[in-house]
């Protein structure tokens, strides 16, 4: 069981998804962030304040995936979020602990296995 | 000073009207780009914004230069002549026809051609280079605009036949309209348009641009009688009545197509009314005021619902707001125009079918703006890229064109000085 973290380009993240959905990974919550990699520094001017913006926004996935799944879910984050540019941002993969499914006290891999919505 | 006996000639009370109604149509320029920027993507806000800014700079500078003379210098059947060029000859001496001075008459004109150029912005925002649609405006306001109003207003062609356009059916509405219909087809469709959601970001400044629109436009109709006798009452007064009823139909349709009412319904059921009553506001009574704004919202709903599922990437629907909506009133004049109201014509229900004859004839001035629009952009499209590359577009046209945010936050935000150096001790800009 892994957490893959990818973060990318907010651009890309609707691509990201769509990549994930095809690859069926379902389970999956995203967040914005701002970060620095090695993309080049945009200047910006407001009145007579021009300013060199380091940060750049980002998209944060964190998927909970059991093992198998984690090459999936890698191939799928890199097939939405590739431009080919500097900024197209990272993937972590990191051991997971535990997982709890709240609603019914289900732990680890049927955690993070999704059920049907409806059923 | 012989200017001053010319103005105890004029109409005091129609001077101070119209000098307030310009300063009313002025402000629909701002509220029109701040209802257009909260139907875009935040990282687009500020340039959307900006088309419309433009717009009071460029179009105002060709106005003055040309665009008056070739509208309102009485001219040819098509296009005015140029001895108002260069404010020429604008002075305090009464524009004929009106007992306000020539050049209040060119200010309250001025503002009518900025909202028309900038109203086109709307078919290509979020792609379209800011340079080529300022140099696109300038051409516009001086190759279009001043023609349709020539031709409805100036003395042109459609004037000597009788046909009746209150505040612009024609050269604002029906021109903005078909005009962004030319400029989608010829800039093309964003690079994500069918394939991704592209939501409105903030429903608030569409409601509130629409709102400052509803109260400009009581200048824009309430003006266009240019004083203050019962035409402009009329066409005030027609100014609240008709955009109601689209509001109150535009809630129905909703709840028929999805059991809800929604706010951005709300916001462009408020233009399509204001529009719908443009060209008939001092023509029509009440009574049929209100059926107008009835009638009004169903060819612009259905166009709404319908365009988003084609390839046409016309973004804020200016054709299906302005074009259709303009269309409507212009054809409704031709029916229901009368003489008991407006003391000029009657329409074919008053026995008048001639009228309605002329008033269809307007119908070629969509023609001529998307013809005309067409061409511009493709002249200027051969001297430089109409739009921005597709990783530009997903950056965002602020941060791309203006080099500027409308939402930052100044995190990570590092002070460049004058010499173009990082200080020693680097300041990170407070939030």
């Amino acid at each position: 069981m892994k957490l893959v973290i990818g973060i990318v380009r907010p651009e890309r993240a609707n691509d990201v998804l769509e990549a994930l959905y095809r690859a069926e990974v379902r389970g999956l919550s995203i967040s914005r962030v701002q970060g620095h990699g090695g993309e080049l520094d945009r200047v910006e001017t407001y009145r007579g304040t021009t300013v060199k913006m380091e940060l750049s926004e980002k998209v944060r996935f964190e998927i909970a995936v059991s093992d198998s799944f984690v090459q999936p879910t890698v191939d799928a984050i890199c097939e939405g979020a590739r431009t080919g540019e500097v900024g197209d941002g990272k993937i972590f993969v990191v051991p997971l602990e535990q997982a709890v499914r709240i609603r019914t006290g289900e732990t680890d891999r049927s955690a993070v296995t999704p059920v049907d919505g409806g059923s | 000073m012989s200017a001053s006996h010319a103005l105890s000639s004029l109409g005091a009370g129609d001077t101070a009207w119209m000098l307030v109604a310009t300063a009313l149509v002025l402000m629909m320029t701002p509220a029109l780009g701040l209802f257009y920027s909260g139907l875009v993507r935040s990282k687009n806000t500020l340039n959307t914004f900006m088309m419309s800014v433009g717009a009071l700079g460029v179009v105002t500078v060709a106005w003055a230069a040309v665009g008056y003379s070739l509208a309102f210098d009485p001219g040819g059947a098509f296009i005015g002549g140029l001895h108002f060029a260069l404010l020429r000859g604008i002075t305090f001496a009464p524009r004929p026809g009106t007992d306000i001075p020539q050049l209040l008459f060119f200010a309250f004109e001025a503002t009518f051609c900025i909202i028309t150029a900038a109203l086109v912005s709307g078919a290509v925002v979020e792609r379209m280079r800011f340079g080529p649609f300022l140099i696109f405006m300038v051409a516009w306001s001086i190759l279009v605009y001043p023609v349709l109003a020539h031709w409805v207003w100036g003395g042109g062609w459609l004037e000597r036949h009788g046909t009746l356009d209150f505040a612009g059916g024609v050269p604002v509405e029906m021109a903005s309209g078909f005009s962004a219909f030319a400029a989608a087809t010829a800039v093309g469709a964003r690079k994500d348009y069918g394939r991704q959601a592209l939501l409105p970001h903030n429903a608030v400044y569409v409601l509130l641009g629409a709102g400052l629109l509803w109260f400009g436009w009581f200048g824009f109709n309430g003006g266009s009688g240019y004083g203050t006798g019962h035409p402009s009452v009329l066409a005030f007064v027609n100014t609240l009545l008709t955009p109601a009823c689209t509001l109150v139909v535009w809630f129905l349709l909703d709840l028929l197509r999805d059991r809800k009412v929604t706010a951005i319904g709300a916001a462009t059921a408020i233009v399509v009314g204001c529009v719908g009553i443009t060209p008939a506001a001092g023509f029509i009574s009440p009574g049929w005021a209100m059926a107008l704004g009835v009638i009004a919202a169903f060819p612009s709903y259905a166009a709404i619902v319908w365009r988003p599922r084609t390839r046409l990437d016309e973004t804020l629907d200016v054709l299906a707001a302005h074009g259709l909506a303009g269309l409507t009133g212009i054809v409704f004049i031709g029916f229901f125009a009368q003489r008991g109201w407006n003391g000029v014509a009657n329409g074919l229900a008053y026995g008048h079918a001639g009228q309605l004859g002329w008033q269809l004839a307007a119908l070629a001035g969509p023609v001529y703006a998307f013809v005309v629009t067409f061409a511009i952009l493709r002249v200027i499209g051969w001297f430089m890229p109409l739009r921005v590359s597709s990783r530009e577009e997903a950056l965002g046209m602020d941060v791309v064109q203006h080099g500027e945010e409308a939402y930052t936050s100044g995190e990570g935000a590092i002070l460049v000085t004058p010499e173009g150096e990082l200080p020693r001790e680097v300041m990170v800009a407070q939030p």
